[in-house]
């Protein structure tokens, strides 16, 4: 058997399976989205824009994912920035493995479990009543837009300290210590130093935060409390409960569609960066 | 900034902590601890539904892994080394299914699904008598997908970092390229494959959100836990959630120290 049949014939389950599992369904929401839908829910054919028309019916959607989800990936990045920092350049290296570890762990341990957590820091005899023995009374935080901002932050951090984390690892020290023999304040050599050096971490754990709280579901399920909800809350309403098949697969293509624009945004400034990307292994 | 390390560290675990403590509370709150006692555990152990959840999430997860594991490993070993349109087609593809949202690819299947099994059961139900429905068998087909990039991406890691030199003085030895793959390549990598089943099993058990879409009647324990805290949450949830949290965290570090283990072999 030559080198390239074997080659194929070691591709052909898993080419069939992403035909079959991956192309084919993106393939079926494409389609559905310039349907109809018929009189018994699902999807009746045909070819019409008025799906893509009817958006600004699910708008309220849209502006919540779209201020939640900046504001969190900003806020995650706000609080991983000086972890991953602590981490690469302070952490001596007998510490290190463990405490990142740490720090990676829950992110592969379930996030309906460790959200619904937040019901109970969060819900009446929790943080609430800590306010009240300072004198701050009838504070309400479970069903909010800030518990929702919460979730998220703690959901995903583990995803935004691992990137910039890497890309601190590589900084080489001896800069540092040439820009400290020049005289320069510390305070100077990281904002032109350090900080752009770590950009491309920056820019990659941001990506992958955003595009993943694009979709999200559960947090504002179980922590907005109907109040605050995602376009994937809509996307299940629309599939599981009122059945719109066609409608639901506009919003779900637009939704891939404002995706797409940040990974090509993403990569324009990663070139602009001129650093390579770094690939990132989550184990 | 090392207080900071530490002021982080407690927010990424005292909410895990709060459930594992409220689950061996003896009262009936779950959002209070009154007493410790296990009967909590043992309601939940005793619960048909819990137990029937945990039986499906089981399957499912490790049959979804096998799979995975299997043609994921296989691609990995074509794919290393190799250059030109098809190795650019299947990075691509590798891509698009890590980086897709859960949500869209489980609309994306429930609805491709639904068609094709239409299509299908027309024909199939006089023939054969029974017909296609959703179910475990889409359950492990749409994790699969997922869990399959995640072993490409380790395995063929893994596969880069082979010291070539070995495959060749085994050729040079005169053992055939079987022989050499069997006793040379494939122990080297087996750490690497181990850990990605073990991955894959995790993602599989503790996922929700695609599970929710294409389980058809089935009920996966993230299922079960997310319809019971609609009706509010009760002192079994939490016992079930630590027995979920600690089972995932034993894989996980099973799967790290695989994978340290791959990293020393790499290194010597």
């Amino acid at each position: 058997m030559t080198q390239s049949r074997a080659r194929a014939l070691l591709l052909t389950p898993a080419g069939l399976w992403y035909a079959a599992m991956l192309l084919l369904p993106l393939a079926v929401v494409l389609i559905f989205s310039f349907g109809e839908r018929s009189a018994i829910g699902g999807y009746a054919p045909g070819f019409t824009f008025e799906q893509y028309a009817n958006l600004p019916a699910r708008f309220a959607a849209f502006r919540n994912t779209l201020t939640l989800a900046p504001v969190g990936t900003i806020a995650a990045l706000l609080i991983a920035y000086p972890l991953a920092y602590f981490l690469a350049v302070k952490v001596s290296p007998k510490w290190k493995t463990m405490l990142l570890v740490l720090v990676i762990v829950p992110f592969w341990t379930s996030i309906l479990i460790r959200s619904y957590a937040w019901i109970f820091l969060l819900g009446g005899k929790g943080i609430p009543a800590l306010l009240e023995t300072i004198g701050l009374d009838d504070v309400r935080l479970l069903n909010t837009p800030f518990a929702v901002l919460v979730g998220i932050v703690y959901g995903y951090l583990p995803l935004m300290v691992f990137p910039i984390y890497v890309a601190l690892e590589k900084l080489d020290k001896r800069l540092l210590e040439a820009a400290a023999d020049l005289g320069t304040p510390p305070w100077r050599a990281f904002l032109q130093i350090t900080l752009p050096l770590s950009m491309p971490g920056v820019l990659t754990g941001s990506m992958l935060v955003f595009i993943l709280l694009m979709g999200e579901f559960l947090i504002p399920a179980i922590l907005g409390g109907g109040k605050v909800f995602f376009v994937g809350n809509a996307l299940v309403d629309l599939f599981l409960q009122s059945r719109n098949w066609a409608f639901g697969s506009a919003v779900a293509v637009a939704l891939v569609v404002i995706m797409l624009i940040t990974i090509g945004i993403y990569s324009r400034l990663v070139k602009r960066f001129g650093a390579s990307r770094d690939d990132v292994g989550l184990m | 900034m090392k207080l900071y390390a530490w002021a982080v560290y407690a927010f990424l675990y005292l909410p895990i902590g709060i459930i594992a403590l409220f689950s061996f509370s003896a009262g009936r709150s779950a959002s209070q601890m009154q007493g410790f006692s296990l009967q909590w555990y043992g309601r939940a152990l005793n619960n048909p539904f819990v137990m029937e959840a945990l039986w499906t999430s089981v399957c499912v997860a490790f049959l979804s892994a096998l799979f995975a594991t299997v043609v994921g490993t296989m691609a990995a070993l074509a794919l290393t080394g190799m250059r030109g349109r098809t190795r650019k087609v299947f990075d691509l593809l590798v891509q698009i299914a890590v980086m897709i949202p859960g949500i869209v690819i489980g609309i994306a299947t429930l609805i491709a699904l639904v068609s094709v099994f239409d299509l299908v059961n027309p024909w199939l139900e006089p023939l054969t008598g029974w017909k296609l429905s959703l179910g475990s068998g889409s359950l492990i087909g749409a994790h699969g997908l997922f869990t399959m990039s995640l072993v490409v991406l380790l395995v063929r890691g893994r596969m880069e970092t082979l010291d070539g030199a070995l495959v060749e003085a085994s050729s040079d030895l005169g053992a055939t390229p079987m022989g050499t793959f069997w006793q040379v390549t494939f122990p080297q990598v087996l750490p690497a494959i181990l850990a990605g089943f073990l991955l894959a099993f995790t993602f599989s058990f503790d996922d929700f959100i695609i599970a929710f879409f294409v389980a058809g009647a089935e009920t996966t324990l993230p299922i079960y836990v997310f319809s019971s805290i609609r009706r509010g949450v009760t002192p079994e949830i939490n016992a079930i959630g630590t027995m979920v949290m600690a089972a995932s965290l034993l894989m996980l570090i099973a799967a790290q120290l695989l994978l340290r283990r791959s990293q020393a072999q790499a290194r010597r």
